[in-house]
């Protein structure tokens, strides 16, 4: 996914180039690419008058934004309580050996990023896996396999 | 059919409300059979999209009515499905799978309530029997689940379409803010919230009402006020499922809120791992406007108001109030020092009220049904209820509310029916990680803000994640000092530097390096940690550390001078084995292993080979038979 400098024009207008919508005007972008692409940072710096160093801090600070290109589908294990004590670290090891990047990156075919989120909320379900907007509860080392198939 | 909502007019007076209240009131108690899908984001990850798709194409020769609503709470069960029969009632179903959306439409239009995988009853509905050999079906009051628990703040969620404003009316929706607006002083309602004794259900808990005061006696004019939707702690759910289930619950209390306090501008700042929380928010922002009950001149009155959605960018620190303002305003979420507090000077240098989801969801109860009604339950210092999450190793994991003051024992063995598969209950954490883990010994203790204080936890958001023998207490001390690592926003030094010096003495501890030396560098760290550190991130941070030190010590003791992990968690200290009398040769355990350490003939006891194993544990989940031990 990339993203048009008219796209970017046409977002940082939706917002008023307010800088105090930065945050909403990134969420857009990074919905739109994928990421937070190099050549988007700068022209909204420029539009917005807030300096790249300024983005880039906020572009770090919060978890949901990536400075780098993700891959086309994203994986996020829960890391929450719950499902940290019903098994999760393990479903990630398991996700870690068989995709063969560590949380975090992306796969060299660029099918998989493989990301950890905090909690999403369907403790009772723990351990979860995330996948684009898909969630599966309960999940097993033995189950990863499978969910994975589904994505292509 | 799909139940379609009718579009509403707007809302001047009470006949008005009670207008729209009857519209809801035709789809809430319809006069055709109707099956109602729990249909929140754990409901969806259960499974219930494709029951409803399939509810859906067996209704399409209109012969009952197929509608969504929230979360009823019992999560482990889910998908749920409530199915309503004119003049029969009412029954809830669980674990409903796509398939069994077919004979739900059978014995519906048979004229019949269904009797296949039957929870219980509701409203009333005379003694149904379930399947053959199971006796009657329970009524929801009846059930050891709900038994228990007293919603006010859940109080609509699973019994209505959150997408319809007029079902939230007909349960008694607007009319707490008819009252205020007609005949009420902004003050009143501060009193009424203040009698009510209703505390921060954020986790401070600061009296509210107390907080809406100083909000409304600033000076200035332009006041703000902000609905707290970033649910950051881990295992906590409760505001994700209010939003979802009765999201105008929230509006109605903020709404309340703003005329008490005269703020004329309000922000919901949700987090953005919640897209179905913000899309219900959305829909219930514009029908409210179209209703009248939001905006300029809100139901005829010289109130106005307006609320707006903020995304978070997914940091925890920004849960704490004056790293959130910094956030709504496009900064990265920082805390500053207080004073000035938010209620001086706060969004945009006005005076702002902070409230989280949970704690506005309770006003409009209390101003309709009065302070006493709120009041008269609860403990001597917290009154009302409290919406806990109940997760973990616990059988009946979901979200419950209950009065103040339940003891844990009663919310764990009773509501949540004991620890999963019979195990050795071991700890109840609370307070998400800024809490701590209380052990067996406290378990009579009645929960509310001064109990869990004084064992050394906090109320937090309501998180509950009960533990069993399987879980190692130094390991969750190290959990969350890692959560809190990366959390931290990195603005203070005692804070930025003490967590991760304290995360790195808990990695010795599990890595079996720790000495005893270590037991006491911990300590002081997190007295250091807790004292001088700018926010409450940092000041309670190392909470999860000092309740597992106080009633675990033991397990750190095993892990330093044994070198043993009591609980079979700390990788470096355990060994997997197989017992060659359990061992039945299936060769599952051969299929599962990833580095080929498992050896043997068909049908004969097995070997690890500890010289390739990677201790992955995928054997020890795949054996039927309990054959891999673990030590």
């Amino acid at each position: 996914m990339e993203i048009t400098m008219d796209k970017v024009d046409s977002i940082l207008l939706d917002h008023n180039y307010d800088p105090a919508s930065l945050i909403s005007i990134l969420q857009s972008v990074q919905k739109e690419a994928g990421y937070l692409p190099y050549p988007a940072m700068l022209r909204i710096s420029e539009r917005t008058g807030v300096s790249m160093a300024k983005m880039q801090s906020l572009g770090t600070f919060y978890r949901s934004f990536s400075l780098v290109p993700t891959g086309k589908h994203k994986v996020c294990v829960c890391m929450g309580t719950a499902c940290h004590i019903r098994g999760g670290h393990q479903v990630l090891d398991k996700l870690e050996r068989d995709l063969e990047v560590k949380a975090g990156e992306t796969t060299a075919d660029r099918k998989f990023t493989l990301e950890t989120v905090r909690c999403l909320g369907c403790c009772s379900l723990a351990p979860v896996v995330k996948v684009d907007e898909n969630i599966y509860g309960r999940v097993t080392q033995n189950k990863v396999p499978k969910i994975l198939r589904d994505y292509t | 059919m799909e139940t379609t909502v009718k579009t509403v007019q707007s809302v001047k007076k009470a006949a008005d409300l009670e207008a729209l209240a009857k519209l809801g009131r035709e789809t809430l108690e319809s006069l055709k059979p109707k099956v109602m899908v729990g249909m929140a984001s754990c409901g969806i990850a259960a499974g219930a999209e494709e029951v409803y798709k399939a509810l859906l194409h067996e209704a399409q020769d209109q012969s009952f009515e197929v509608t969504k609503t929230g979360c009823l709470g019992f999560c482990q069960v889910e998908p749920l499905v409530s199915v309503s029969l004119p003049k029969q009632g009412t029954v809830i179903l669980k674990k409903v799978t796509a398939q069994g959306a077919a004979e739900i439409a059978k014995a519906l239009k048979a004229g019949n309530l269904p009797a296949k995988d039957t929870l219980c009853t509701l409203n009333g509905t005379p003694r149904i029997s379930g399947e053959s050999g199971k006796g009657a079906v329970p009524s929801y009051e009846e059930l050891g689940f709900f038994k228990k628990q007293k919603k006010i703040a859940l109080r609509n969620c699973g019994f209505i379409n959150p997408d319809s404003i007029a079902e939230y009316a007909a349960r008694g929706g607007y009319k707490a803010l008819l009252k205020a607006l007609t005949s009420m002083k902004p003050q009143e309602v501060i009193d009424t919230v203040k009698k009510a004794g209703l505390r921060g259900r954020g986790g401070a808990g600061f009296p509210t009402g107390v907080k809406w005061e100083i909000t409304a006696k600033q000076p200035e004019k332009e006041k703000f006020i902000i609905c707290n939707a970033d649910e950051g702690d881990p295992g906590a759910y409760m505001d994700r499922s209010i939003l979802e289930g009765d999201p105008h619950s929230v509006l109605e209390g903020m709404l309340l809120g703003a005329y008490a306090m005269g703020a004329s501008q309000g922000v919901v700042y949700v987090r953005d791992e919640y897209p179905q929380a913000i899309e219900k928010l959305e829909k219930a922002l514009s029908d409210a406007r179209a209703a009248g009950l939001l905006g300029k001149n809100i139901a005829g009155s010289k109130f106005s108001f307006d609320l707006r959605i903020v995304r978070g960018g997914g940091a925890f620190v920004c849960g704490e109030e004056t790293a959130l303002i910094a956030s709504v305003m496009g900064q990265p979420g920082e805390p500053s020092q207080r004073p000035p507090f938010p209620a001086q000077s706060g969004l945009w240098g006005k005076p702002t009220n902070i409230n989280n989801v949970e704690t506005w969801a309770n006003v409009p109860y209390i101003i309709q049904n009065g302070a006493e009604s709120f009041n008269s339950l609860g403990t001597k210092t917290s009154k009302g209820t409290k919406v806990f999450s109940l997760v973990g190793k616990i059988s009946n994991t979901g979200l419950i509310e209950v009065p103040m003051g339940l003891t844990l024992r009663e919310t764990v063995f009773e509501i949540g029916g004991g620890v999963l598969n019979g195990k050795k209950f071991k700890a109840v954490q609370t307070g998400g990680p800024s809490g701590g883990c209380l052990p067996e010994n406290l378990l009579d203790l009645p929960v509310d803000y001064e109990q869990l204080n004084s064992a050394g936890t906090i109320m937090g958001s309501g998180g509950m994640i009960v533990m069993d023998e399987e879980t190692c207490m130094v390991d969750v001390a190290r959990y969350f000092l890692d959560f809190l690592k990366e959390e931290s926003c990195g603005k203070c030094t005692p804070c930025r530097e003490g967590i991760s010096k304290m995360l790195d003495i808990l990695n010795r501890i599990c890595e079996g390096k720790g000495t005893e030396k270590d037991l006491a560098l911990l300590e002081e760290t997190a007295q250091a940690v807790k004292d001088f550190s700018l926010c409450g991130l940092g000041q309670t941070a190392p909470n999860p550390v000092l309740t597992t030190l106080r009633y675990f010590r033991k397990e750190y003791e095993s892990h330093i001078k044994d070198h043993r992990c009591p609980a079979g968690v700390c990788k470096n200290l355990v060994t997997y084995r197989i017992d060659a009398e359990k061992c039945t040769g299936c060769t599952l355990c051969v299929s599962v292993c990833p580095s080929n350490s498992i050896s043997g003939e068909k049908k004969k006891p097995h070997k690890i080979d500890l010289s390739t194993c990677i201790k992955c544990a995928a054997c020890y989940e795949v054996c039927n038979f309990g054959a891999i031990i673990r030590e």
